[in-house]
């Protein structure tokens, strides 16, 4: 088959035709959309007519073709009852140059046409509905993606005044409909206009001054209802602007949930919320009013109208000067006026409402001082690294005229070299590392790398050749090497290839994207630039990452996830056939050792003691939910087999003798205490059940015991350990027929099942269990005195007997860290971070108390190795103990917003220095 | 062995002679059957208290350092009870247990055995009352010791 890649040649196209030409999309089409930096017109209607005039008119141009058909329909019933079924009409009669002899073919002639126009004028409305389907989604689409791209060029500080729960509905919901506005935009007030046009026309045909009463209200209306509306509308923002007050109090509980219950804040909350709820039903409720009342006076003066048609023109006709029929005909016609005028005044509405909202969303969408638009999208002609020195020329941060927090500071800080940047916490001395890698805009001064101001820079240049961590990175809800190779993935580098119809389709959605103006990028290529870490394949990439994890004491941490974490055989073939070799080599080290009592192994011919009853009957892993351990006694296939070799009847003995023991023990015990979460196989709350069952049984006997019964007593031998528990219940000749059970459940197994379970097999990796579970291939013995800690030495040792290390934190790397890094502790989310910066081996890295939450001596050892790392480069380190500067080439000391002294750290070492008196503050 | 026998086990202890059936059968049910190989040290002198044993099965030799290495001073058995004087007195422990041959034992934790305790005063008093028998046993030992020093102070 041939496989071609779409992208590839979309963009060697692309790069030959000047950016933004109207290329067809089947030709070529450039990846970076044509309105890139700046897609957002300040109204609705420049918004539209900008990005979909052509589209517009194609609508319009459709449906001007429509109008004949279907005033031809309209007109067809007419000439069939007047020409065809009429006994006064004439024959021959003559239709469309045929002539025809006698009323029965020409009224089948007429109906035929008839059918056929009825063909014609839905397959118009179906297209036409079609075409502005498309129209609207595709704008709809451009306009969330525009928002977006805004919303990633907003200056940082801009993100402390607005929170997500404002943003997020602005992007979602509120833009929705817009959709379903921009489709009928043009269109519809054309199509009705021009319906209205045409009755009134006809009226004034059949009399002027009847056609002048027609529309002589139309001022009036014309004139009140912008008037009413006007009013609607200011309260439609308003309840905009408070509805996202509501989407921001509840965004802020969740994430607040905590300090809300510590400090009873609860009712506050209810009470805030329930006033904010107050004032959207009273804005509802009064706009809910006033679209009545517009509607109200919208209806009296329409029905106002007849009365001067009766009164004028019955007058009119009185005196002679129209005719009845002509009368009759102005009414009959009035009458259809009725429809276009109150779908125009219903347009009407909904642009305004649609106008309102996008302004509103617009305009919150521009905040002051936005990154260029440019600066994301232009991509540097070659890939030059950052050089020389970073001049600080005056730079001066302030909130407001008054409150400078950073103030006036120059320097020049060469940047191959080791700079520490030490002060009080609030010195200034980390939003100054901020405004070095450009995250805030200084307010004034500039801050240029070799001779250029970084403000200009795209961040294709900056992103790549700069680094930058905080004390609280952020981690992506994803495996902890997507996170790492974050930092390596700027654009897409190989293109992913595509089998023939994929490609095809591929090349539609390219497309469609390029329609919608949004980035054409394709997220299936491999998007990581392994140049930029200075490796050649993946294999390679993985070795540097490993060196990256010990340069940052991180890989500890991930040989225990890995040992923790999954692999699939599939992804991994060698990694898990060495885990493999690991199982069988475990069985030497544990003789060797006399460690053999410390583990019971799997074997498909023996019980296992220190495993429960449902595993050694299951004798595998399940994979989902079909054989949950809970449910095993409720399960189907699981009954047959133990009916199959007659085990149902003794597990059930099992479960009475268990209950009664557990009856015994926990009666008196106390419900909610741990004891029943950690030792009782029956929960508290079902203690009593199983008393009345107890109960029911001595009474009655064991013959008729109710089906729900006995799956309860059941389900309790399931979990018995007979290494653990001791209860005495599952004997030798027991354990056997249950050898029996596994050997039949396996063979058993339905064909719709045989994915739910991984039977243990020596031979075979089991990919529903966890690394470690796989070389261990058995149950820690509960029994053996110190035996958890034995067998986790024996598989360190097997480890690294077979040289595993690699491939078990290579596993680790698998680990999902969670949203925002969640299920990583703080240390390791900052170790991650570095990790991640390091990878992409940036010419400066700028480091902002990043290694805070690291201990004393991990701190030390961590900045001894990124020193190493970075011999040659720079690294700019705003440090929280001051101490770490001494390591430094050069340490700049802030105070009070301002750059008090720099130097070597011998240089600043002296009495009556600041630093001097930083370093004693410690 | 199974439950019932570690319960008949703990009834032959006079710590808990009193203690009713079911408890026993908890606090059984509740420790750990643990096992050592000869050689293998249940507790080293110094440390802190956190269980004591009842051995099920073998022997173990409690020992004492002396100056010149550990001073064996007592050889425990089946049915012996060790540790739970360190448990109960929360102080490390004044000697070293190690097994002589392979060794069960059933643990009771430290925690455990003061979780039974508070849930159910009744086995707390059972065990007071166990405890201040062997008390006053001690003081008459003490007494009748003390009437030998005299005698025998006189005596010289």
């Amino acid at each position: 088959m041939k496989a071609i890649s779409p992208t590839a040649e979309l963009r060697e196209k692309a790069a030959t035709e000047p950016a933004g030409s109207p290329a067809s999309p089947a030709e070529g089409l450039p990846a970076i959309p044509p309105h890139a930096g700046g897609g957002l017109e300040p109204t609705i209607f420049k918004f539209i007519i900008k990005n979909s005039l052509p589209q517009q008119i194609m609508v319009v141009v459709v449906t001007l073709i429509s109008f004949p058909f279907l005033y031809y329909s309209l007109d067809l019933p007419k000439t069939i009852i007047n020409k065809a079924i009429s006994p006064t009409a004439k024959f021959p009669a003559d239709f469309l140059g045929m002539e025809f002899g006698n009323r029965y073919s020409y009224l089948a002639v007429l109906c035929g046409m008839f059918l056929a126009l009825v063909f014609v004028n839905g397959g118009f409305k179906f297209y036409i509905n079609v075409l502005k389907g498309r129209l609207g989604e595709r704008m709809l689409r451009r306009l969330r993606y525009c928002l977006y791209e805004q919303l990633l060029r907003f200056p940082l500080h801009h993100f402390r005044k607005v929170s997500p729960g404002e943003i997020i509905p602005m992007i979602t919901s509120e833009v929705e409909n817009l959709g379903g506005f921009i489709g009928d935009a043009l269109v519809l007030p054309l199509f009705q206009g021009g319906q209205l046009a045409t009755i009134v026309l006809f009226m004034f045909i059949q009399d002027p001054i009847l056609g002048a009463a027609a529309i002589a209200l139309y001022p009036v209306q014309g004139y009140l209802i912008p008037k009413l509306q006007k009013k609607t509308n200011q309260l439609g923002k308003q309840r905009t602007r408070t509805v996202r007050r509501v989407a921001d109090k509840v965004s802020e509980s969740i994430s607040g949930v905590s300090d809300l219950h510590a400090n009873d804040g609860a009712r506050l909350q209810l009470a805030q919320f329930s006033h904010v709820l107050g004032l959207i039903y009273e804005l509802r409720f009064e706009i809910f009013q006033r679209k009545f009342f517009t509607k109200f006076v919208n209806n009296f003066i329409a029905q106002l109208t007849p009365f001067f048609f009766f009164s004028i023109g019955g007058y009119l006709v009185m005196e002679g000067t129209l005719s009845f029929g002509a009368l009759v005909a102005v009414l009959a016609a009035y009458k259809d006026l009725a429809s276009p005028w109150n779908e125009l005044l219903n347009f009407y509405q909904i642009k305004e409402d649609a106008r309102i909202k996008y302004e509103q969303v617009v305009e919150q969408f521009q905040p002051e001082g936005m990154m260029d638009g440019r600066l994301i999208h232009e991509q540097p002609d070659q890939d030059a690294p950052l050089t020389g020195e970073m001049t600080l020329a005056n730079v001066t941060l302030a909130e407001d005229e008054r409150l400078k927090i950073v103030d006036s500071v120059s320097a020049n800080l060469p940047i191959d070299k080791h700079i520490a940047i030490v002060g009080q916490s609030s010195s200034g001395k980390q939003e100054l590392a901020q405004v070095m890698s450009r995250l805030l805009p200084a307010t004034s001064g500039r801050v240029l790398i070799g001779g250029q101001d970084i403000a200009t820079l795209p961040t294709a240049v900056l992103g790549r050749r700069m680094g930058y961590v905080s004390s609280q990175p952020f981690l992506f809800n994803a495996t902890l090497r997507e996170n790492l190779e974050s930092s390596l993935r700027f654009r897409p580098v190989t293109p992913a290839h595509y089998e023939a119809i994929r490609a095809k389709k591929r090349h539609a959605t390219l497309a469609e994207t390029f329609r919608s103006g949004n980035l054409a990028l394709d997220i299936e290529a491999d998007w990581i630039d392994y140049a930029a870490a200075g490796v050649h394949d993946k294999k390679e990439l993985i070795e540097r990452i490993l060196t990256v994890l010990q340069a940052v004491d991180f890989d500890g941490d991930v040989y225990l996830f890995g040992l923790r974490g999954m692999l699939n055989p599939k992804e991994h073939p060698e990694a898990t056939s060495q885990l493999l070799e690991a199982r069988k080599a475990l069985s030497g080290v544990l003789e060797e050792k006399g460690l053999t009592k410390a583990i019971e192994r799997y074997d498909v011919t023996k019980y296992n003691h220190n495993a429960t009853l449902a595993e050694n009957l299951l004798f595998g892993t399940q994979v989902g939910p079909a054989f949950d351990p809970e449910g095993l006694a409720d399960n189907t296939y699981v009954l047959k087999v133990l009916d199959k070799v007659g085990l149902t009847d003794d597990l059930v003995k099992a479960g009475i003798s268990i209950a009664e023991t557990m009856v015994e023990m926990f009666a008196d015990v106390p419900p909610g205490h741990e004891f029943f979460e950690q030792f009782s196989f029956i929960k508290a709350e079902d203690l009593p059940e199983f008393q009345v069952i107890l109960g029911r049984l001595t009474k009655s006997g064991h013959g008729d015991m109710s089906k729900e019964d006995r799956n309860k007593l059941l389900s309790l031998p399931f979990k018995i350990i007979t290494a653990r528990h001791r209860l005495d219940v599952i004997d030798e000749a027991m354990q056997a027929r249950i050898l029996e059970a596994r050997k039949v459940f396996a063979a058993d197994l339905p064909e719709e099942l045989k994915g739910t379970i991984a039977f243990f097999d020596i031979e075979r990796y089991n990919a529903a269990a966890p690394v470690q579970d796989n070389i261990l291939f058995g149950k820690i013995a509960y029994n053996e005195a110190g035996a958890e800690e034995k067998v986790r030495t024996a598989i360190a040792e097997v480890i690294n007997k077979l040289d595993l290390r690699l491939t078990i934190i290579e596993a680790g790397l698998e680990y999902g860290v969670g949203s925002g890094g969640g299920r990583l502790s703080a240390a390791q989310r900052q170790k991650a971070a570095l990790a991640r910066v390091i990878l992409k081996r940036p010419d400066v890295l700028i480091l902002n108390e990043a290694t805070t939450a690291l201990d004393g001596a991990t701190q030390t050892k961590v900045l001894q190795s990124i020193k190493e790392e970075f011999a040659g480069r720079g690294l700019i380190w705003v440090l929280h103990r001051t101490a770490l500067a001494r390591q430094f080439d050069h340490v700049v000391v802030m105070s009070n917003a301002k750059l008090v002294e720099q130097g070597s750290f011998e240089e600043l070492d002296k009495p009556g220095s600041t630093m001097t008196m930083l370093l004693a503050a410690e | 062995m199974g439950l019932q026998e570690e319960v008949e086990l703990l009834r032959r202890i006079p710590l808990f002679a009193e203690t009713e059936p079911s408890k026993l059968k908890l606090l059984a049910f509740t420790s750990e059957r643990v096992s050592f190989d000869a050689e293998q040290v249940l507790f080293s002198q110094g440390d802190p208290a956190n269980a004591a044993y009842i051995i099920i099965e073998g022997e173990a030799d409690v020992l004492v350092s002396g100056p010149s290495g550990p001073i064996r001073v007592a050889t425990l058995g089946k049915h012996d009870f060790v540790g739970e004087i360190g448990i109960l007195c929360e102080v490390p422990r004044t000697a070293m247990v190690k097994a002589n041959t392979r060794l069960t034992t059933l643990r009771i934790s430290k925690e455990l055995f003061f979780r039974l305790l508070r849930e159910f005063p009744h086995m707390a008093i059972s065990m007071m009352r166990e405890l201040a028998h062997r008390l006053e046993q001690t003081n008459s030992k003490l007494q009748s010791a003390l009437t030998e020093v005299d005698r025998l102070k006189k005596a010289s």
